[in-house]
């Protein structure tokens, strides 16, 4: 199997490339993963503002509890680990608030474990902590979870793959084509330059972007401490054409 | 635009969403049972032909009166115990989301989309894809709009769902190929 420093020579090779948008180019070889999953023939162009895809689905209090953003509470214990609030902002690129919008998250649990069966490394389960929950964003675009910090955890890419700690993010925007998976990161981590996925983003002003703050402010006395994680979704929506057209 | 925010980079959803992404009834758009429910299901495969077991789809379309506003009630959580219920069998949504399974084959019970919105639009996921892959599943008869008059007859078949029996049409997604057999994927700007 290939080693870290083969990976590393090979992640320097497209380091610092300006992708439009920051997104990481679906044929990036250090992922070992992404070389017979990404597609060869052109994207196609398409420019209709009937675009069903210009709209998209609507998720409501019937969805979604208040309950569901605090992963900390699904158990009858408490889950091991260091507590922590995630909250941020869910705007389009012109600053725009996405309300009432499905965010959607799901990690390892605080020793790098997730409740996966096809993940066995020897790491502990926590019968108190699944590591999947669900918010609404508010009138303002705003969301916040409250769950533990996931740990780091090794994987199959090549040997001592390490992937630095991340929570996943599903999220909703106004049209179907803002539609976002992405991993949040936690600053700092030593894991950044190893991680061939992180490095996938090869514009470092972009990477920044995948990085959650630290934020003393939202950090709760006596309970958890406080990251802030800002979403900007990239794609048009029908409001961008009613809207840039009048 | 007021403002010309940078995005946050898309990240591929890796191997382990299985717990987080999928809801019960996702592929039920349409009521078990309902006298116009159509079946459309396949496989997603790579660039070697192998089936994908790690891919999940997003589908979206319109309501069968051509309506794009949508619904909500497609997760529905019992407020009792906190369990995700899915949808009511009553209110259509709009919205579907399957994972495929072991053998990377996938199924969504939906209704034949309005003739002014022709086609269920489709959001990629995979383990090994860093950034969704848009296409669209158009049914038989749909009307030529502007996307498909634009592809040659070759690429255009990758986007129509071909009958298989009754009320079930057969759709695979090709994440990579040669111009024949790679599905069209969209870039919408
Ligand atoms: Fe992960």
């Amino acid at each position: 199997m290939t080693s870290q420093q083969e990976i590393d020579e090979e992640i320097l090779e497209y380091a610092g490339v300006r992708v439009p948008g920051g997104h990481p180019s679906r044929d990036y070889p250090p992922y070992r993963s992404s070389g017979l999953r990404h597609p060869r023939q052109a994207l196609t162009v398409v420019t209709d503002p009937e675009a069903v895809e210009l709209y998209t689905p609507v998720f409501g209090a019937g969805d979604v509890t208040a309950l569901d953003a605090d992963l900390t509470r699904q158990h009858s214990g408490e889950p091991l680990g260091e507590r922590i609030t995630v909250t941020g902002r869910v705007t389009d690129r012109a600053g725009r608030p996405v309300r009432g919008q499905l965010v959607e998250i799901w990690q390892a649990n605080a020793a790098g474990r997730y409740v996966h069966r096809q993940e066995q490394h020897p790491a502990p389960l926590d019968p108190n902590f699944t590591g999947a929950g669900r918010a609404l964003t508010d009138a303002e675009g705003n969301y916040s979870f409250t769950t533990i910090k996931p740990g780091p955890y090794p994987w199959g890419n090549h040997v001592n793959a390490w992937r630095p700690a991340h929570i996943h993010f599903s999220v909703f925007g106004t049209a179907f084509t803002q539609r976002l998976v992405t991993q949040m990161y936690f600053p700092g981590d030593p894991l950044f330059a190893f991680d061939p996925i992180f490095q996938s983003v090869t514009d470092p002003a972009a990477q920044q972007r995948l990085i959650a703050a630290y934020d003393h402010g939202l950090s709760v006395s006596n309970f958890s401490l406080g990251f802030r994680f800002d979403i900007v979704l990239d794609g048009p929506s029908a409001t961008y054409f009613e809207e840039d057209h009048q | 635009m007021s403002q010309n925010l940078e995005p946050t980079p898309s990240q591929t959803v890796g191997p382990f969403f299985g717990y987080g992404l999928p809801f019960p009834g996702g592929s039920d758009v349409a009521p078990a049972g309902h006298p116009d429910a159509v079946s459309v299901h396949g496989f997603v495969y790579d660039g070697e032909g192998n089936p994908i077991p790690d891919a999940i789809l997003d589908f979206w379309q319109a309501a069968p009166d051509g309506s794009r506003a949508g619904s909500p009630g497609s997760l529905r959580v019992d407020t009792s115990n906190g369990r995700l219920l899915g949808r009511d069998g009553v209110r259509f949504t709009g919205f579907g989301r399957v994972g495929t399974d072991g053998d990377g084959h996938w199924a969504l019970r939906t209704f034949a989309p309005a003739p002014d919105a022709p086609y269920l639009a489709v959001c990629v996921f995979a383990r090994g894809l860093l950034h969704h892959l848009f296409t669209r599943i158009y049914f038989p008869g749909a009307p030529e709009d502007a996307l498909l008059a634009g592809l040659s007859p070759e690429r255009r078949a990758t986007l129509l769902a071909r009958p298989e029996s009754d009320r079930v049409l057969r759709f695979d997604v090709r994440l990579q190929g040669g111009e024949a057999e790679e599905t069209v994927f969209l870039d919408f700007g």
